[in-house]
């Protein structure tokens, strides 16, 4: 059976029956040939790939990946990948135009927010289909610290990023007391209640019209509004992030929720306070969407309950689950891909919904641990 | 050492427990057996706070537990192997011990080596298979690891729930020697079984339950050959 699904014909026919609705049978037909196409040119292009060939250019490339892979010094070789990359990253503002790296800004608010709920639904292995209220917290209390007392981004920044942190544990109190779905239902609530509070309190956060004017953050007296700027600013948040949760997560608390993640009566069987660790969980990654809130505020300078539905915690549901439960590369690249193949796709405007959503039922049917799931599920993540 | 007062403990409105009373001294082993949904496994998670009791009270070394969240039970040293063994099979076999150290140890700290090293000498085939994942591992080496997760934490009470479930009977005396071995080194037992003939061979007392109540107790000889217990559990 798995062979059958597994076969160009089967995924050109499901994805093409996925279609026909939308634009009837010749178009359908049409996608079903392109797919069948696609899909085996790829089979044999990967059959080609390991068989021995005189091709030049793959052989150079198989080359370079064997060198790469032989190096015998493994420490020499994340060094080169990490220069290598973050050479990448810091060049990239140089290249391009203000479009893309107002995307690339976007990506790093979301890697952040995606960093965040990997810490409870990868590492502790809970459900929170809510995550995006305590974006909206964040980006709100900066929005109004910022409005109505004037306060400045740094001074805001500790303010509202221990709001949200404490919002978390106040969800949190009354959510652990449940298990798997029922919590997922709570979260979403929480998330539901959140921004229906946001748009229909007028008189605090002017409700659907949204707090505009907010004031974007200074470094050294110098104020950071060009988009290249906060490109940079942005990474060094991710990089804080990234650091600092792989740090938690490789120590006792990390592997307390890996525990948990794993079976909740052999954790706290063998001492584990499970409910103090779903706590610090919730609220740690609170804590990042906090974060992720106020940089969103600072680099709009607007925020409105719009930003804040339901598809946002989807999205960033996504974005941890295509990357890999658990890994923190792996849910790196997810962010990036699920920010960027939108607006690749915006040609095909009507249809990128469409082909984002067969794209992760593809990736559920090949990868299901994600793309870079997998080893994140023990200690080394 | 532990001593059980009139515990009442209830699953919703289904009183599991009716009133146990019981006690375990320092250095023995005592088993409890009893037919599906007699208690046994019940008791158990009363005593390591997984379930909490309704009325009466649980001591241990003289303190009162049967308020205490199962983190700090552990950390007092009672250690409870859970039924079906539970083991984190998604982890490898160092991690599932390093697990079982977690209250005691220090991640990365020599004293941890230290004691995984010991629980290694009891169990040699965990060492060879060390960085294994624990689910790829065979039912009777999982029993093994799920044992040794409880001894990472030095406990001076060992609860075991069946370790022989779903084991080969060659595999079941290799584990209840182990246990032995496990007592002869000072720590002390409480142990429920299914299979009662073994189980009270081991043990120096035994108590049977029957719907949430005490309904026999004597030593371990005493049971294996009172006609009531033969009638009832070993099928004579």
């Amino acid at each position: 059976m798995s062979r059958f699904t597994a076969s160009p014909f089967f995924i050109a026919l499901w994805l093409a029956l996925l279609f026909l609705p939308f634009k009837g049978f010749k178009a359908a037909g049409i996608l079903f040939i392109a797919l069948f196409a696609a899909v085996s040119l790829l089979k044999v292009f990967k059959n080609y790939l390991n068989r021995d060939s005189d091709h030049y250019f793959i052989n150079i490339l198989r080359i370079a990946v064997k060198i790469y892979g032989r190096c015998p010094y493994l420490k020499l070789r994340s060094i080169a990948l990490t220069l290598l990359i973050s050479g990448l990253v810091m060049a990239l503002p140089f290249y391009w135009d203000d479009y893309k790296i107002d995307i690339a800004v976007l990506a790093g608010i979301y890697i952040i927010l995606a960093l965040g709920l990997n810490i409870v639904v990868g590492f502790t292995g809970l459900l929170n289909l809510g995550f995006v209220a305590f974006y909206a917290i964040g980006a709100y209390s900066y929005a109004l610290l910022n409005t109505k007392l004037g306060l400045g981004f740094w001074a805001s920044l500790p303010l509202s990023v221990m709001l949200v942190t404490l919002s978390g544990f106040i969800l949190a109190i009354p959510a652990l007391r449940l298990r798997g779905d029922y919590l997922a239902i709570v979260t979403l609530g929480f998330g539901e209640i959140v921004r229906l509070v946001l748009n229909n309190w007028d008189s605090f956060t002017k409700g659907p019209n949204g707090i505009g004017g907010i004031e974007p953050p200074h470094i050294f007296g110098m104020q950071i509004s060009s988009l290249g700027h906060f490109y940079y600013f942005v990474i060094i948040f991710v990089l804080l992030a990234v650091f600092i949760i792989r740090r938690v997560a490789a120590s006792r608390i990390g592997r307390a929720w890996i525990a948990i993640r794993e079976d909740e009566i052999a954790s706290s069987s063998i001492g584990i306070n499970t409910t103090a660790y779903k706590l610090y969980s919730f609220a740690f990654a609170a804590f990042w969407a906090g974060l992720a809130g106020v940089l969103f505020a600072a680099k709009m300078q607007f925020v409105s309950p719009e930003s804040f539905t339901f598809m946002e915690s989807v999205l960033i549901l996504c974005m941890v689950i295509l990357g890999g439960l658990g890994s923190i590369p792996g849910v790196i690249l997810g962010a990036i891909i699920l920010v960027m193949l939108p607006e690749m796709l915006r040609e095909v405007q009507l249809y990128r919904m469409l082909a984002l959503g067969s794209g992760l039922v593809m990736l559920m049917i090949f990868r299901p641990q994600g793309l870079l799931g997998g080893k994140g599920v023990s200690f080394r993540s | 050492m532990l001593e059980l007062n009139d515990i009442h403990t209830f699953y919703g409105p289904i009183e599991a427990l009716k009133g146990i009373t019981l006690k375990v001294n320092q250095g023995e082993i005592v088993c409890l057996i009893g037919n599906n949904g007699a208690g046994k496994s019940t008791t158990l998670m009363t005593i390591s706070g997984i379930l909490k009791p309704k009325a009466g009270t649980i001591s241990f070394i003289g303190s009162n537990i049967s308020d205490m969240p199962a983190h700090s039970i552990v950390e007092m040293g009672i250690s409870h192997v859970p039924e079906g063994r539970r083991i984190f099979s998604r982890l490898t076999v160092k991690e599932n011990l390093e697990m079982g150290g977690y209250v005691k140890f220090k991640i990365k700290s020599s004293k941890l080596k230290i004691q995984l090293e010991k629980v290694y000498e009891m169990f040699s085939v965990l060492k060879e298979r060390e960085k294994q994942l624990g689910g790829t591992l065979s039912g009777g080496e999982q029993q093994m690891l799920a044992i040794s997760r409880a001894l990472m934490s030095e406990p001076k009470l060992l609860l075991l729930d069946e370790p022989s479930l779903g084991l080969a009977p060659i595999i079941v005396s290799r584990i209840f020697k182990a246990i032995k071995e496990i007592n002869e080194e000072g720590v002390t037992i409480l142990l429920v079984e299914q299979n009662a003939h073994a189980a009270l061979n081991l043990s120096d007392r035994g108590y049977v339950l029957e719907n949430g109540r005490i309904k026999m107790h004597g030593k371990g000889k005493e049971l294996l050959n009172s006609e009531e217990v033969k009638k009832a559990y070993l099928g004579e």
